[in-house]
């Protein structure tokens, strides 16, 4: 039934594991708000392939869908969350994170 | 056939992956996820996801991305400054990721151990057509809320906008 060359699916859940792994070293190392960002988004990426994966796994379509609505949820959160980036850059003249703590405190 | 694109691209998506944390101008780093997510969009085809293979490569790497490649041309964002603390938190932090992809792995391999082959052409059901009548049906639901959603994410980014024009 399988072709000879196929691959199995836990390479597909390891290579998710590692960008996910990747994004949160790049959300915690990084320090320009746009590459932590960035970081979210590969963090994104890789729940998407495993949704995916998963969705092969079952023969079923509803993988699809929700790795949709991620995507959704993604271009919500990019278009939203740039516009916050622009006001502190405007606001502090600044895209260091160290220096936007005044919440934290 | 299917081994050797999983591998090629595999390893693309994994250079790209480790060239976003590597870099220190958000550019390099905007181009390198640019990469990843082509990379997985050709794995979703292997994996029979032809509606979200297209999607990914018009949404995320065309729309999502190019309002980072704006934004950051438009801050004229440079290389980020070094901080001291750093090289501590590089010590301690590499251990734990490989820590946490241990496990990780260790869990996938417990949960399917013999785990299923994928080829291309294995699972029929991602077109367009077979995503959309879940969708439109099954799904109606969170649709319409995801609809909300997106509404209330245009309305924020215009005030937040307007607000530095003032």
């Amino acid at each position: 039934m399988a072709p000879a060359h196929a691959v199995p699916l836990n390479w597909y859940l390891i290579l998710s594991a590692i960008l996910f792994a990747l994004g949160i070293a790049g959300f915690l190392y990084r320090r320009s708000i746009i590459t932590v960002f960035m970081s979210i988004e590969l963090m994104l990426n890789a729940v998407n392939l495993s949704f995916i994966a998963f969705s092969y796994h079952w023969k079923q379509v509803d993988g699809h869908i929700f790795s949709f609505f991620v995507m959704v949820v993604a271009a919500a959160e990019a278009a939203v969350g740039l516009a916050i980036i622009l006001t502190v850059f405007k606001n502090r003249k600044s895209l260091e994170i160290d220096e936007i703590s005044s919440m934290k405190y | 056939m299917d081994t050797a694109l999983f591998i090629v691209f595999a390893v693309i998506a994994l250079l790209c992956g480790i060239n976003l944390v590597v870099q220190t101008h958000p550019i390099s780093s905007a181009l390198s996820l640019i990469g990843v997510m082509s990379a997985l969009a050709v794995l979703y085809l292997l994996l029979g996801a032809e509606f979200l293979a297209a999607a990914q490569m018009i949404v995320y790497a065309g729309a999502i991305m190019v309002l980072f490649i704006f934004v950051i041309m438009l801050l004229n964002a440079g290389t980020e400054r070094v901080t001291p603390t750093r090289h501590l938190l590089k010590v301690m932090g590499v251990p734990l990721i490989a820590v946490f992809l241990g496990i990780v792995a260790f869990i996938i391999q417990g949960l399917l151990p013999r785990s299923e082959l994928v080829w291309f052409g294995g699972f029929q059901g991602g077109g367009p057509r077979e995503v959309g009548i879940p969708l439109f049906t099954r799904y109606l639901l969170p649709f319409e809320v995801t609809s909300v959603l997106i509404l209330i994410a245009i309305i924020g980014a215009i005030i937040l906008a307007q607000k530095e024009i003032d």
